[in-house]
């Protein structure tokens, strides 16, 4: 079976004057059509690093795809020129940032910038290009769409931004949505607009969407399956319901134990996770969890632990995965 | 609203307002105001988290500046131990300000680069002439020991620490002159998901150990459930309801606050799918040109005409010894 989008043990690393940065060490996923995946960990463990290498977007010097493949529909992006990434970008897959300043120009209305995609990717004219970019700002719920055209994007509000973003990545039609902790800089509120926005989105247009975010909580209710990363690594992936009922990794479980429970009405203290994440300028001959984790063993400081089949469909990057389902009251909503 | 529960008010804000001018023109006119805190009204009492909510720009942290008199307030009354901070003049407001500190969000911005981590630490016990040089940079070491820190950090230069070791950097800083009261705007904010617990767990140490009272800003709603005691929920610089956490929690009287629980998200895929969503619409309006009548009546689901007339009263829906505070006219049929 060939799916719309498969990563195969990418590595991706920084070049720089302190040292070779690590920054993606081997990560693999598959995505079919219409599916959704959340990758989430916390800032610089490589989720963006990852999606900006399947798409060319690496800076470089000094980053590099050093190894690996992501087939999309069975094509290889790795190793295409910018002309070939820059038509499959825009149109066959999109892409939504954290700020939406920084991917929308300043000194051009919010229409100029939607039509040109229009007419680049799709050969759409003037007249039709405008319809169509009235459609899709009204399609994210942007009022007075024909006139909103004209404006530019400091007219717009943070949230509205991020939804002339949407319409701008999703305006041909694409068939995977790559959407880079797009709701951090909004407010809770705004955030849940955007959230169901793109779920009707989904639901109408069926893209395959990677929705990547620090917050496991925001992605629980939005996604088919999880990937958490750490130190570069995908440390355990799971189908969404069975990642948050019963965690097998010890750094999942460290990050849904150090939420607190908006429902629990008596606080038991938060438990964190101590110390801090590692600096990824050095090879990991151990799991790079180990100086961390409450369940290390000394097998953990000798040998880093491949991703390990953990249960259908899901896979855990812990020695001591099997120990962790067996332990009793384990889950956190179990 | 003096005494409820055998609890001692500690601090009374009064009225409190905050207004920025707009000027305009070459000669610099005054045209408007951004009416960033705009007469709010609430007592914090000793030994209590009070935590403060809303979505940006509504006017949080003005409040918790002008309380502590780093703005000056436009009107109202901020009193404390029974004085009224807004009326004292400044070498007695000096004095007060080592019972009163802040504790900023972002652990990068607020730290000097170019001080030490002992330097930071002490300044404040400089600024108020506590002790000696000896004795200040003991204090420091004990300081570093209370949050966690290696007091043989003393020499280093903040750059040398991550976003979670530089945020207790800025609570020993705050801790220094022993202050009574804290203002911690969005302390853990800027910080990684598996570091918050880790500040958040201290700071609510340091409030045991030592006795402390905090204003706790934050927009992370769950957060604020977890440390406070009671909870302000503010929208475009008014308090719009105010109880203790589990009333504004579980029995919300106010349209606004309804509106930002149900915006939470919950880390459960299961309650996720069952829940129904109340989706608020469109962004908070200019705090320059705010609506008429109850301000949130352009994105309320329950406005009537009144609503639109008529600026609710802040009235007490609950009993004496539980006050449930509800700016909303319409309130009761939340009940
Ligand atoms: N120095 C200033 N001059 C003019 N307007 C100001 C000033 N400081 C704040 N404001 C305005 O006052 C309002 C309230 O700002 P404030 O910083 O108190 O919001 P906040 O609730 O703390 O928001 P956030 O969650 O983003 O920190 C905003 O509209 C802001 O733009
Ligand atoms: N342009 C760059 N030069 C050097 N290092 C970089 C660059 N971009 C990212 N990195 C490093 O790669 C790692 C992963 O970064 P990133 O993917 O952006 O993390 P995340 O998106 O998970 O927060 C980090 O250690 C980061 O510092
Ligand atoms: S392999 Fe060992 S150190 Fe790593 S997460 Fe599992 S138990 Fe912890
Ligand atoms: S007063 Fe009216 S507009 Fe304001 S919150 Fe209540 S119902 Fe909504
Ligand atoms: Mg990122
Ligand atoms: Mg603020």
């Amino acid at each position: 079976m060939t799916h719309l989008l498969e990563v195969r043990d990418l590595v991706t690393k920084f070049y720089t004057e302190q040292g070779v940065v690590n920054a993606v060490n081997g990560i693999s996923y598959t995505l079919d059509e219409g599916e959704s995946i959340a990758i989430v960990g916390e800032s610089g463990s490589g989720k963006s690093v990852g999606v900006l290498s399947i798409m060319g977007l690496i800076p470089s010097p000094p980053g590099r795809v050093d190894s690996g493949e992501a087939l999309f529909n069975g094509r290889n992006l790795i190793g295409l020129s910018h002309d070939e990434l820059r038509h499959i970008r825009g149109r066959e897959m999109a892409m939504v940032f954290q700020d939406p300043m920084t991917s929308l120009n300043p000194v051009l209305t919010v229409g100029y910038q939607l039509t040109e995609a229009l007419k680049l990717h799709l050969g759409m004219d003037d007249n039709q290009a405008k319809k169509r970019a009235a459609e899709m700002l009204e399609l994210v719920g942007i009022p007075n769409p024909v006139k909103r055209l004209d404006d530019y994007p400091h007219q717009f509000s943070g949230g509205q931004r991020q939804r002339v973003m949407i319409a701008m990545a999703l305006s041909c039609n694409p068939s995977l949505l790559i959407a880079d902790e797009p709701t951090t800089a909004l407010d809770v509120t705004i955030q849940a607009q955007i959230v169901e926005l793109v779920k009707q989105l989904q639901e109408k247009l069926g893209m395959a969407i990677i929705w990547i975010t620090h917050d496991l909580a925001l992605v629980a209710g939005m996604v088919d399956k999880v990937a958490v990363m750490y130190a570069g690594y995908i440390v355990e992936q799971a189908p969404v319901h069975d990642l948050y009922k019963r965690p097998l990794h010890p750094y999942t479980l460290g990050l849904l134990h150090s939420m607190p429970k908006l429902d629990a009405k008596e606080q038991t203290r938060l438990a964190s996770i101590d110390g801090l994440p590692p600096d990824l300028r050095q090879n990991f001959n151990y799991c790079p969890f180990a100086p961390r984790c409450p369940y290390a063993i000394d097998k953990c400081k000798q040998e880093n632990p491949a991703l390990m089949a953990a249960g259908p469909n899901r896979v855990s990057a812990c020695w001591r995965w099997e120990d962790l389902r067996e332990e009793t009251g384990f889950g956190v909503n179990a | 609203m003096s005494q409820e529960n055998g609890k001692e008010t500690f601090i009374q804000v009064r009225n409190l307002k905050k207004h920025f001018p707009i000027m305009r023109g070459v000669f610099r006119r005054q045209v408007g105001a951004v009416k960033a805190v705009d007469g709010v009204s609430f007592d914090i009492y000793k030994g209590e988290t009070l935590g403060l909510v809303g979505e940006s720009g509504c006017g949080k942290s003005t409040t918790g500046r002008s309380i502590l008199q780093l703005l000056t307030p436009t009107e109202g009354e901020v009193l404390f131990d029974g004085r009224d901070l807004t009326k004292l003049g400044q070498s007695e407001l000096r004095k007060s300000r080592r019972h009163m500190q802040m504790i900023f969000q972002d652990p990068y911005a607020s730290l000097n680069p170019r001080m030490t981590v002992g330097n930071i630490i002490g300044e404040p016990l400089e600024i108020h002439n506590i002790g000696d040089a000896k004795s200040r940079k003991d204090r420091v070491k004990e300081l570093l020991k209370i949050v966690g820190l290696n007091p043989y950090f003393i020499n280093r230069y903040p750059h040398e620490f991550s976003g979670g070791q530089r945020q207790r950097i800025g609570v020993a800083r705050a801790l220094a002159t022993n202050p009574d009261f804290i203002v911690a705007d969005e302390p853990i904010s800027a910080l990684d998901v598996s570091i918050q617990a880790q500040v958040v767990n201290l700071l609510d140490d340091l409030k045991d150990d030592l006795g402390l009272t905090y204003l706790f800003i934050a927009h992370d709603l769950s957060m604020i459930r977890y440390i406070s005691d009671r909870v302000a929920v503010m929208y475009l610089g008014k308090i719009v309801e105010l109880s203790d956490k589990d009333t504004v929690f579980d029995h919300s009287l106010h349209p606004y606050t309804q509106a930002l629980l149900s915006a939470i998200p919950i880390p459960d895929p299961e309650k996720e799918e069952k829940r129904q969503r109340l989706i608020l619409e469109g962004g908070v309006p200019s705090p320059a040109n705010p609506p008429s009548g109850c301000n949130f009546h352009p994105r309320c689901s329950y406005a009537t005409d009144i609503c639109s007339q008529t600026d609710p009263e802040f009235r007490n829906l609950g009993t004496d010894s539980r006050p449930h505070f509800v700016a909303c006219h319409h309130a009761e049929q939340f009940k």
